[in-house]
């Protein structure tokens, strides 16, 4: 189910002003650290005098308001950041985990995966883990070890949540149901759609500012939202994909073809209905991500909607990814790797046309 | 060394743990091998005294985090033999509700996590429960068993050293047992002793003999005094040796039968029985009468599990998510 537009007009309605995705994570994590005392920062370089908050600021101040206990500057090492964290989620906190880049998380896959995610299981469900861990992905001419998208690995894990907000209205929402969350959730950050830089070329011009109200909200986990609709062809999508899908169905309505644009927001849990709904009514779809295309979460959609829709489709379910390689260096690879307005919209025109 | 200030009643007790350890496992093993229990089983014989030394100095509340040979730890800690009978035969009225199994035997609501069955994996959770003991300032502690063998993967060191910059109530528990499965620690390590590594991250490190019970809990009682007090955790290596083999299906070639006949001289159980003999504290006929009750026990936990119910198939698909 998708929030009905009403209410995100009502909110932008009163919205004080616009900020950025930072500033939104960071107005997220404070507030729920005045909230509850068990809330902890946990990750390097977050909370250093004079350093900058992490790497992307999002920390930024947080420390001098709450302290280094509650703010808690690691060594590298993020193993013992995701264990030490979900031992000490076990152990009564709820701890907010940070990496520097989400490529590190492989460092921490042990304790992720078979640790914080297996926890509870394995205990008969006595126990629970309430940590999140935030991650930075995307490719930002950084090359292999600092641009992968890692949602797919991390949603094959059972236990583990996944969100991945595309705007700071919802990324300061999903994070504060994250932290309240009694399960470890791995919390996505596109790098481009932080706004610490303003609107970065490398984003396609996008606009990073965001309308926050000044109310607190929360953002329930596993709803989709319809960013834009349409009749002719959904796209799903998310992260920077979901910008670059909606600018796509901004130039297919040039030429008549009105695309349904869906931002899935979070991943575990997946909701399944808006997603099938819309692909019965426009009776096509294409998945849009930035992950390498096998085996990324759009394969697992692909095939839900193969089996869910079958009879209601008028052509075969389409995916724009990355190739199966490594995320390039050079600019004029990494702009071809990445999936693009052009590509998505070439893809969906021709759903739209040869069917 | 030796205690002083453990009384009649405590020495009792852990030499009646020990038997409880030992002989649930003999019992397990003999079960398996006619094949009323599913799975494998890694065995501890040998190494009671270590597990029984570390839990008898810990107090309500304190943690234990073990490994994927968690039996003894989890009857130091206390759990009951029923509920970890009924796991190993994955029943519903198991520890784990027939979803851990051997390796993952552990209540935390008493005193242990369930076990971490990936070598070193357990670390780091240790480290995180004594940080949350810490910052919720209480002055519970946690007692981080592993193996020799983990002390060369990196989850060891990542969070050993955070543990220290922090000082966070843990006590790091290295029972040593000579063999990771069938690698000898020589093989693997250039330090003589895990413990040396203690320097490397700023923290006391002891190396004990693992199978002297009342040595064990004087070690782990100092430590843990320590890291109550705030002074941040301790390595202590204990040098034991597992009699059994690795797992259910290992008969151990790989070990000099000189090298195993050595060890077999210094049963824990049996050099304990012959210290309190000669103490005074116990006669022979009422360790035999003891050994009856270990077994009485036993024999009520096997049918407790085999009488407890199975669970639903359909179980697997919950516990997932709070």
């Amino acid at each position: 189910m998708s929030l009905p537009d009403a209410q995100t007009c009502k909110t932008e309605a009163s919205a004080r002003n616009k900020m950025t995705m930072v500033e939104a994570l960071r107005e997220a994590l404070r507030e729920e650290m005045r909230r509850d005392e068990r809330v902890i920062l946990i990750g390097e370089d977050i909370g250093v005098e004079g350093g900058f908050g992490g790497a992307f600021t999002v920390t930024l101040g947080l420390a001098e308001e709450f302290g280094h206990r509650r703010v808690m500057d690691t060594p590298i090492s993020e193993a013992a950041i995701a264990g030490v964290s979900a031992g000490a989620a076990v152990g009564g906190l709820r701890p907010v985990a940070d990496v520097q880049y989400g490529d590190f998380l492989f460092i921490a896959m042990d304790q992720l995966a078979n640790q914080a995610a297996k926890l509870r299981y394995m205990s008969g469900g006595k126990i629970s883990v309430p940590m999140v861990m935030r991650a930075p992905v995307g490719a930002t001419t950084r090359g292999a070890q600092h641009g992968q998208s890692l949602e797919g690995f991390f949603m094959h894990v059972p236990g583990l949540k996944v969100a991945c907000p595309s705007n700071p209205y919802d990324g300061k929402g999903l994070l504060k149901t994250a932290i309240r969350d009694d399960n470890p959730v791995i919390f996505f950050e596109h790098k481009l759609l932080y706004g610490s830089k303003g609107a970065r070329k490398e984003a396609g011009g996008i606009e990073v500012l965001g309308y926050v109200p000044e109310e607190e909200y929360l953002i329930p986990f596993g709803q989709a939202k319809i960013v834009r609709p349409g009749r002719d062809v959904t796209i799903v999508a998310n992260l920077l994909m979901v910008h670059r899908s909606v600018a796509a169905a901004a130039i297919l309505a040039e030429t008549g073809i009105e695309a349904e644009v869906i931002d899935i927001r979070t991943l575990v849990p997946f909701d399944w209905d808006t997603v099938t709904e819309s692909a019965r009514r426009t009776r096509k779809l294409l998945i849009v991500e930035e992950d390498n295309l096998t085996g990324g979460w759009g394969a697992e959609v692909a095939a839900r909607v193969g089996e869910f829709c079958f009879g209601y489709l008028d052509a075969p379910v389409r995916r724009v990814a990355a190739p199966d390689t490594p995320v390039p260096f050079a600019p004029v690879m990494e702009r071809f790797y990445i999936p693009s307005v052009e590509s998505i919209s070439a893809i969906a025109r021709e759903l739209v046309s040869s069917y | 060394m030796t205690e002083t200030d453990l009384g009649r009643g405590r020495k009792l007790a852990m030499y009646r743990r020990m038997l409880l350890c030992r002989m649930f496992e003999e019992r397990v093993y003999y079960m398996f091998l006619e094949g009323r229990l599913p799975g494998t089983v890694h065995q501890s014989a040998g190494q009671e005294a270590s597990a029984v030394g570390v839990c008898s100095a810990l107090a309500e509340g304190d943690v234990v985090t073990s490994t994927h040979r968690p039996h003894s730890h989890a009857i130091a800690r206390g759990l009951p033999v029923n509920s970890l009978m009924a796991e190993l035969f994955a029943k519903t009225t198991g520890c784990c509700h027939g979803k851990g199994g051997s390796m993952h035997l552990g209540d935390l609501a008493l005193g242990m996590l369930p076990a971490i069955a990936i070598v070193g994996g357990g670390i780091p959770l240790a480290t995180g429960q004594a940080l949350a003991f810490q910052y919720l300032r209480k002055e519970n502690i946690v007692a981080c068993f592993f193996g020799d063998g983990a002390a060369n993967i990196g989850t060891f060191h990542e969070a050993i050293n955070m543990g220290a910059i922090w000082n966070l109530p843990v006590i790091y528990v290295c029972e040593n047992n000579r063999y990771g499965a069938s690698t000898a620690v020589e093989k693997v390590m250039k330090v003589k002793h895990v413990a040396d590594r203690a320097a490397a991250y700023g923290i006391p490190g002891e190396t004990i003999d693992g199978n002297d019970v009342e040595g064990v809990y004087g070690a782990m009682s100092r430590a843990g005094e320590r890291a109550r007090a705030g002074a941040g955790p301790t390595l202590l290596e204990l040098e034991t040796y597992r009699i059994s083999g690795h797992s259910r299906s290992d008969p151990g070639r790989y070990r000099p039968q000189d090298e195993v006949a050595a060890w077999r001289q210094r049963d824990p159980i049996e050099s304990y029985e012959k210290t309190l003999i000669a103490e005074g504290h116990l006669r022979s006929e009422d360790a035999g009468q003891i050994k009856a009750s270990v077994e009485e026990e036993l024999d009520e936990a096997v049918k407790y599990a085999e009488g407890s119910p199975d669970p639903a198939k359909e179980e697997c698909l919950t516990d997932v998510f709070a």
